[in-house]
């Protein structure tokens, strides 16, 4: 059995032969395809997950419930971010949240503090939601009309890219602790975000983080990104993107 | 991983629909603007294969290179990553085209 990932089949791939001597697996396997024959499948990889996207959209769509999808690595403060929102918003704007990690509850607990209705869903192994687990999420909140539902994504700038969960948009939150090259890094994730959260601004004396050189990184990436520079801690910006949340919500 | 599982899982689904049995081959379009490593892909495949009918399948990778297009001057070029300034005019307004695809193309029965 292959030592690396159990698979049991380790040289399937390789084939060994001398100069002049016959194919033998070759030929063994022309003689298999000769029974066999080609179905067309053309079908995404993803049509399953991207299917059931379509349906959450529908659902959000018909009750008028702005969607939003908070992608960011680990530890750039999304969960104190939506904390800060949420204070500030939910008098005037139901609020909903999905939180999205591997294990524990703690951020759900932390959300259930401002008082609006939380769900925790808890991956696994998993590194990002899926349109799946929104789906069943969504059955477990009693969404209202209009409102605004936050789904804080498992911290990974990489596979949440990929997964469609039938949110209006995806914003992608970055800490002035992290590289200001990260837009290069992870493209895919700036590429796929309309958003873009520039958070911890109050720590810009103290790191080497160039704001203008990120966003300029962010840009070569998506061209349409738009940014906010705020402090979720101080309080700095969060106005600007009270007004934003409060131009996405629909009527 | 869950990229590997639903390729196995579209395959065996459309084998089954057929009245196959056995999958000798799926052929995968995978861009390179799509997000994936292809040796990791492939690697995972191996390991969820396992107990279906794809256990000996073979997975036939199409690399489909990324294409832009520039809004500004309206040049197309070919490209395999997303920070691309316009060859022709330096012009940050670019839309990526082709490059993106992660597809099952086709799949061999028996």
């Amino acid at each position: 059995m292959c030592d690396t990932c159990g698979c049991g089949n380790p040289d399937e791939h390789a084939t060994f032969q001398k100069p002049n001597e016959p194919n033998h697996k070759q030929e063994h396997h022309e003689h298999q395809h000769n029974h066999s024959h080609k179905i067309d499948v053309q079908t995404d990889v993803l049509a399953e997950n991207n299917l059931l996207a379509e349906r959450n959209r529908g659902y959000f769509d018909a009750k008028d419930i702005t969607a939003l999808n908070l992608v960011s690595s680990p530890g750039s403060g999304k969960t104190t971010l939506l904390e800060k929102t949420i204070v500030e918003i939910k008098s005037n704007i139901d609020v909903a949240v999905i939180e999205g990690d591997q294990q524990t509850m703690r951020d759900a607990e932390r959300i259930d503090k401002t008082g609006v209705p939380v769900v925790q869903v808890n991956t696994g192994t998993g590194c990002h939601l899926d349109a799946h687990m929104i789906q069943h999420a969504i059955q477990e909140l009693d969404l209202k009309t209009q409102s605004i539902l936050f789904i804080e994504n498992v911290g990974n700038l990489v596979c949440p890219a990929l997964f469609d969960l039938g949110e209006a948009m995806k914003i992608v939150i970055i800490s002035v602790t992290e590289g200001e090259d990260k837009p290069q890094k992870y493209p895919h994730m700036f590429d796929a975000a309309s958003l873009c959260i520039i958070n911890k601004i109050d720590l810009l004396p103290y790191v080497d983080f160039d704001v203008e050189k990120c966003k300029h990184y962010a840009l070569e990436v998506n061209h349409k990104l738009k940014f906010l520079e705020l402090s979720a801690k101080t309080g700095e910006g969060m106005g600007e993107w009270i007004s934003w949340l409060k131009q996405q919500q629909k009527s | 991983m869950s990229l590997a599982m639903n390729i196995v899982d579209i395959a065996c689904k459309t084998a089954q629909q057929n009245g196959a049995h056995k999958i000798q081959s799926i052929e995968v379009e995978v861009g390179k603007l799509a997000g994936v490593l292809e040796d990791s892909l492939a690697f995972c495949f191996q390991a969820v294969r396992k107990n279906t009918p794809a256990e000996n399948a073979k997975l036939q990778i199409i690399t489909i290179h990324g294409k832009a297009h520039c809004i500004s001057c309206d040049d197309s070029f070919d490209t395999d990553t997303f920070f691309t300034l316009c060859p022709e005019c330096d012009g940050l307004a670019v839309e990526i085209i082709q490059g993106r695809d992660l597809k099952i193309k086709s799949i061999n029965v028996d």
